[in-house]
């Protein structure tokens, strides 16, 4: 397996308290496979992102191991982690558009970022060529400053940068979300070509746009308040999901094609809980239509299908009932 | 109800204002009562600049808009604040619409002394609670808290609740869903098409084909500045007919289908554009007379217009144009 995650679990610390914002993560992918993370504001998808490249306070690491390539990533270890970041794992953060230092020009950062791991500029400047042309950058941008690119412009470059060490796994954050559609799909379909091409092994794409990672990704994972609901491939999520959770989040998404007059959409009611306390058992228990008695235990991530892995009882118990 | 007349922005910009930007050129649609008319576009395609202008936020540079057979342009005093009786806006973050500062119902007790101050407290909290839970929000969750003890989508609804108080009739509703959740959105999105059953005409100001095609009757699609397709929405998305609209279709993102491989992306070096068509720069099936004449905006179908010069001829042409496989033309 590429990549493994197995029981991680991450809090905030807070003045009143821990912010229990990510338990018992497991999962894993194969080579080459693009898995998307998806669900509501405050679900704990950026947390899992970002504490796999920077755990740094208020996050603090509770348990859990991760595995690249077989090989143990200390996320624990802030300072060890300097031997894996960029290298191992990498990461397209949320804000592109601010990711680069305004005062140098690109060329002079990606120089200072590659000496600072102890690579020549010099070797690699043919390779980043060549990756600029598939992007479809002029190289002049190497001499010239973020300012002078526009947002499009700037999202390709980072993730030219960002994929440069070819990392086994490249998290991106949100990083179409504040591109217009044209340059949204170009940009999504980048990520596709970096797989293709072997730059990454794995991608992990979080988003809260469903309809994207139905275009690009090969399996998606569902959080919601903090646990992880169900990862399955991308058609069994979209065509025919099992958690209650991403059965009502799939049926809440308009589409071109369905208009209020003729089909009217329901949203979900009620709010994600706090997760300072969270409730005991299943967190989607109070706005679940299907609860009972069980769902006051936590459920467990089993799989039910192949590569489908739901955190419901109701399945579990399906599951449990057809052998 | 609403109509614009060749209304067009300029912007001053660069140091000392010495460019000029024109933002909107010419643009003229009008909004009927009870109707919901979508304006799409990119950023920077102005579609904000038009919102702002008809809430008077920004003054036109050119043309006019007309409220009920008025010019807007004219209203002050007590004219501009019976205007903004009956039309108001939503923006696109909650959370500055708001002072952190003060508790976030303190919007409506300033709707109370600005608008109503006849209006005795005890009704005005009834007429309060009544617009609240109309949102589909309880009172007493909401009522007496400061904005972050709100989530976006409840400050989304307050300031609805708010328009709502002032018995407004046109609302300019300005990305109001983009920041919202999946789970919250449709029901904000649903709010809207309720209140346009009471007679609410509303300016839906979006960059989301499918919230657009979900709750609109007819759409403008705007690119830089300009109107390139207008008319009935079905229409629009079923036959999109400019390349620009076309694009915008076989990129959106959807469940239901997945992106063709490739579309013909275009990029022409055009030196400051200032006659021609706008989109040139990027249209696979431009052509020299594209660079040199402005097409104007024809109507080639029943309520479905194009400002393209493949569709003046006339209607017999009201085809999609093939986009792939053109070799796209230089410029000399």
């Amino acid at each position: 397996m590429a990549f493994k995650v197995e029981n991680l679990t991450v809090y905030y610390q807070t003045l009143r308290g821990d912010v229990r914002a990510l338990e018992h993560a497991s999962f894993q992918l194969v080579d080459g496979e693009i898995m998307g993370l998806a669900g509501e504001s405050g679900c704990g998808k950026t947390t899992l992102g970002h504490s796999l490249i920077v755990l740094f306070p208020p996050m603090k690491y509770i348990s859990g191991r991760v595995e690249v390539d077989g090989e143990e990533i200390p996320i624990w270890d802030a300072e060890g982690m300097n031997t894996h970041r960029f290298r191992k794992i990498s990461l397209i953060p949320q804000y592109a558009m601010n990711a680069m230092n305004p005062i140098r020009k690109i060329g002079v950062m990606i120089r200072e970022l590659l000496e600072s791991r102890g690579v020549h500029y010099k070797d690699i400047l043919p390779e980043l060529k060549r990756r600029l042309d598939l992007v479809a950058l002029p190289h002049e941008v190497l001499k010239m400053y973020p300012i002078e690119l526009s947002g499009g412009m700037k999202q390709r470059m980072v993730m030219v940068i960002s994929s440069l060490l070819n990392p086994s796994l490249l998290i991106a954050d949100e990083i179409t979300s504040a591109l217009d559609v044209a340059t949204q799909k170009a940009v999504a379909e980048m990520l596709v070509e970096f797989r293709d091409r072997e730059f990454v092994k794995n991608l992990i794409v979080i988003t809260h746009d469903i309809s994207i990672l139905y275009q690009i990704a090969d399996s998606i994972l569902i959080m919601y308040a903090g646990v992880l609901a169900e990862k399955a491939p991308t058609r069994s999520i979209i065509e025919s999901p099992r958690h209650p959770y991403t059965r009502l989040l799939i049926s809440a998404l308009p589409e071109v094609g369905v208009r209020f007059a003729e089909k009217r959409l329901q949203g979900i009611p009620g709010n994600p809980p706090l997760l300072l306390n969270p409730p005991t058992g299943c967190r989607f228990r109070e706005r679940c239509p299907l609860a009972y008695e069980r769902c006051l235990e936590e459920p467990p991530f089993i799989e039910v299908e192949r590569d489908h892995f739901v955190a419901c009882w109701k399945e579990y118990e399906n599951h449990a009932q057809a052998g | 109800m609403l109509r614009l007349d060749k209304v067009s922005k300029i912007y001053r910009v660069g140091a000392f204002g010495g460019r000029a930007l024109l933002a909107v050129n010419k643009v003229s649609f009008e909004v009927h009562k009870g109707q919901v008319v979508s304006l799409i576009g990119e950023s920077g395609s102005g579609k904000s600049t038009i919102g702002k202008m008809i809430l008077r936020l920004l003054n036109a540079s050119e043309g006019k808009i007309f409220y009920n057979g008025e010019d807007i342009a004219g209203f002050e005093g007590e004219a501009l604040k019976n205007y903004y009786r009956q039309v108001q806006g939503v923006f696109q973050d909650p959370f500055s619409s708001y002072n952190p500062i003060f508790k976030a119902d303190r919007i409506f007790k300033v709707v109370h002394e600005e608008f109503f101050p006849q209006v005795s407290d005890a009704e005005w909290g009834e007429r309060v609670e009544k617009a609240l839970s109309s949102v589909g929000l309880n009172p007493a969750h909401v009522l007496n808290k400061y904005p972050h003890q709100l989530s976006g989508g409840q400050l989304q609804r307050f300031l609805i609740a708010r328009a709502l108080l002032l018995n407004i009739s046109f609302l300019v509703a300005d990305e109001i869903i983009s920041m919202l959740d999946a789970s919250t959105r449709i029901d904000v999105l649903n709010l809207l098409a309720d209140l346009k059953a009471y007679g609410l005409s509303i300016l839906f100001i979006t960059h989301d084909l499918s919230l657009a095609y979900y709750i609109s009757e007819r759409a403008v699609i705007l690119y830089k500045g300009n109107i390139v397709e207008q008319g009935a929405v079905e229409k629009i998305f079923n036959t999109p007919l400019h390349p620009y609209t076309r694009m915008l279709m076989e990129s959106v993102p959807r469940l239901d289908r997945k992106w063709e491989k490739e579309i013909t992306l275009v990029e022409r070096d055009v030196e400051n554009l200032r006659r021609g068509c706008p989109y040139y720069h990027r249209c696979p099936v431009g052509e020299k007379r594209c660079a040199v004449d402005q097409p104007p905006l024809v109507e080639v179908d029943e309520d479905h217009w194009v400002a393209c010069v493949h569709y003046e001829s006339g209607a017999d042409l009201v085809k999609p144009l093939s986009l792939a496989g053109q070799e796209p033309h230089t410029v000399v």
